[in-house]
């Protein structure tokens, strides 16, 4: 790093020299400890909603297989009398549970977004009217596609992730939330709770297998947006100038240079 | 409407004993579901109430609704039609026709205004002002709107005039409309199915006659006592669906142990409708009994929801006909083709920039 560019960091020149251990071990080089205290970490994602990620994201494969499954069965299976044998009814029951913790998950997610660090309400407000962030996303979307030379830092999500995660997440789940306890509620029953919270659903939809095709439409764009949201964050996490999986599990942003933009 | 005879003196002069008046009136209570409390209560109220005129009109339809109607055995079409509503007017029913016919429409109208049920059998065309069903010289939407002025309710048979039906489906050249969308200020019942069952449409007419009021309905208007559950919650091959045991093939062993219809595209689970309780021509058999998938033929636009045979139905959008799994699969591949084409394209980036950097170093 040439000293012409901006620091960020004000090094404190009586600060002692650190991994004295490692350094005299040969575990670390000169330049690793000048990159070290380059290294400036920002705590992001607080405990909730780690734990919310990580609960959503096992709801959701168990959703997408299962619902894929209650969709197109497993060919016909003759293990015993149909009375003592309940292949579907596991799977539409691993579906239904999966449903109610991915819900109960969300809302809980919802609450920390009022209580939590500002990183935790990204998710549900994308700053519409703001030109500069319009801006902004047209420039990751120009880094994604080769045209800019070096993408920029970003503490929270970028502009790019953030559109995605707000249509795809907050949308696209509430979507396929009240469409999936809307069909649950065919199941429980006119007059059921589920009837009485979901039932103008179906209401809308006209005919139930209507309401069965978009719920499994829904399911494809979760799917896709699972597949585009592993590929970037490890994408991101190579390329980009900041921290990406590991954030997610220890909640800390670390930086790979100090420049400020 | 005092000259209209009730219907226990209809009953009586028939010469029905009393004994079996009130072994009907427990048989009504039971087949509408109701306590052994509401014996005395249909009893009083056929004894002391006066006969509802019905009006009976058809649009455009194939009269499947007619054919069911009268194989209706609990109870019989014969007694609802001769003891319990005074029919006025039914173009399939009545011996009266042409100008009689019109007149007794015009009579029963005039006499009875705000007191008649109409039952509307069809559905009216409104494109080209309505000429593609013509009643009686004049476009049947003329007929329906002046009928309808002055009914007390209206009840739509079928899934024509409950939804549109077959003759509603895409493109619609004949602008085919449901009834509820014509008329909007009456009170209306549907009571769909392509044809609805027999024993549907008579409780509906009894329940309606008995206690002098709409029969509870659901958010889309029908009878909750004959529509509030799926085929599939009542199905009695219901244990093979939750033990996962399909029909493969059409003749298969499968199909020969009777197990679930699910995989051949019953739409059973998606149809609300009272086959699987009620069943067929007194009970003898529904579809999925005699080993055919129901084809939602109660739900609303059935007609345009791809095949009967298929469990995803297609969608239609954009010229594209597909179900929702092709879609998926192939939005997933050129996705998932796209992402190798970026990682590949990164990499080389990469690589560009590595070398480029030592150069410039």
């Amino acid at each position: 790093m040439t000293e012409t560019r901006t620091n960020i960091h004000i090094p404190n020149p009586a600060a002692p020299t650190p991994l004295e251990a490692a350094r005299l071990t040969g575990g670390a080089r000169p330049e690793d400890i000048e990159s070290l205290r380059l290294q400036a970490a920002v705590y992001v994602y607080e405990v909730p909603v780690r734990l919310w990620h990580w609960v959503n994201a096992a709801a959701i494969t168990v959703l997408i297989v299962t619902g894929y499954l209650i969709a197109s069965p497993p060919p016909t299976m003759e293990i015993a009398e149909a009375t003592d044998q309940f292949v579907f009814g596991y799977v539409r029951f691993a579906h239904f549970a999966a449903g109610m913790v991915l819900t109960v998950a969300f809302f809980g997610r919802i609450y920390w977004a009022f209580v939590g660090n500002r990183h935790a309400r990204q998710l549900f407000y994308v700053p519409f009217w703001r030109a500069r962030w319009w801006k902004e996303l047209i420039f990751e979307a120009r880094w994604y596609a080769f045209l800019e030379r070096e993408p920029k830092k970003y503490i929270g999500h970028n502009p790019l992730a953030h559109l995605a995660m707000f249509t795809f997440i907050t949308l696209g789940m509430t979507f396929m939330i009240v469409t999936g306890f809307a069909l649950y509620a065919e199941g429980a029953g006119q007059g059921s709770v589920y009837d009485r919270a979901f039932g103008w659903v179906l209401g809308l939809a006209g005919n139930s297998q209507r309401l069965h095709t978009l719920h499994h439409l829904g399911m494809w764009a979760i799917t896709i947006f699972a597949i585009v949201h592993i590929y970037a964050a490890i994408r991101e996490d190579i390329m980009s100038r900041q921290s990406m999986i590991t954030t997610i599990i220890s909640g800390w942003r670390t930086f790979k240079d100090d420049r400020v933009e | 409407m005092a000259e209209i005879e009730t219907f226990y003196e209809v009953m009586r002069r028939q010469g029905i004993t009393r004994r079996s008046f009130m072994k009907y009136c427990s048989l009504t209570a039971s087949a509408l579901g109701l306590g052994p409390a509401f014996v005395p209560k249909i009893a009083h109220a056929m004894e002391t109430k006066p006969r509802t005129p019905v009006i009976w009109v058809n649009g455009l339809e194939c009269t499947c609704c007619s054919e069911s109607f009268i194989r209706g055995a609990h109870p019989l079409a014969k007694d609802v039609v001769l003891s319990m509503i005074s029919l006025d007017y039914s173009h399939t029913l009545m011996a009266a026709a042409g100008h009689a016919a019109e007149a007794a429409l015009e009579e029963t109208i005039q006499k009875y205004k705000g007191n008649y049920i109409l039952a509307v059998e069809g559905n009216p065309p409104l494109n080209e002002d309505g000429m593609f069903c013509i009643v009686g010289g004049k476009p049947f939407v003329e007929q329906l709107r002046h009928a309808a002025k002055d009914a007390k309710a209206i009840i739509s048979w079928g899934a024509c005039a409950s939804y549109g039906c077959v003759q509603a489906a895409a493109p619609n050249p004949t602008r085919a409309t449901p009834v509820h969308k014509v008329i909007t200020d009456k009170p209306i019942i549907k009571v769909p199915g392509c044809p609805p069952i027999a024993e549907v449409m008579t409780g509906v007419i009894t329940y309606m006659l008995t206690f002098d009021r709409l029969p509870e309905l659901d958010r889309q208007g029908r009878p909750a006592m004959f529509y509030s559950q799926r085929i599939h919650d009542k199905c009695y091959r219901r244990p093979h669906f939750d033990a996962g045991q399909f029909v493969e093939q059409w003749d298969d062993e499968y199909a020969r142990k009777g197990y679930c219809l699910y995989k051949m595209g019953c739409k059973g689970p998606t149809t609300y409708n009272a086959c699987s309780t009620v069943r067929w021509n007194e009970g003898v058999s529904f579809p999925i009994q005699s080993g055919h998938g129901c084809i939602g033929c109660s739900e609303d636009g059935f007609w345009d929801q791809g095949g009967f045979y298929d469990r995803l139905t297609t969608i239609k959008q954009f010229g594209v006909e597909a179900t929702a799994d092709q879609m998926g699969f192939a939005a997933a591949g050129v996705v998932g083709a796209g992402i190798a084409a970026h990682v590949a394209a990164s990499a080389l980036k990469r690589a560009q920039k590595k070398t480029q950097d030592k150069e410039e170093v």
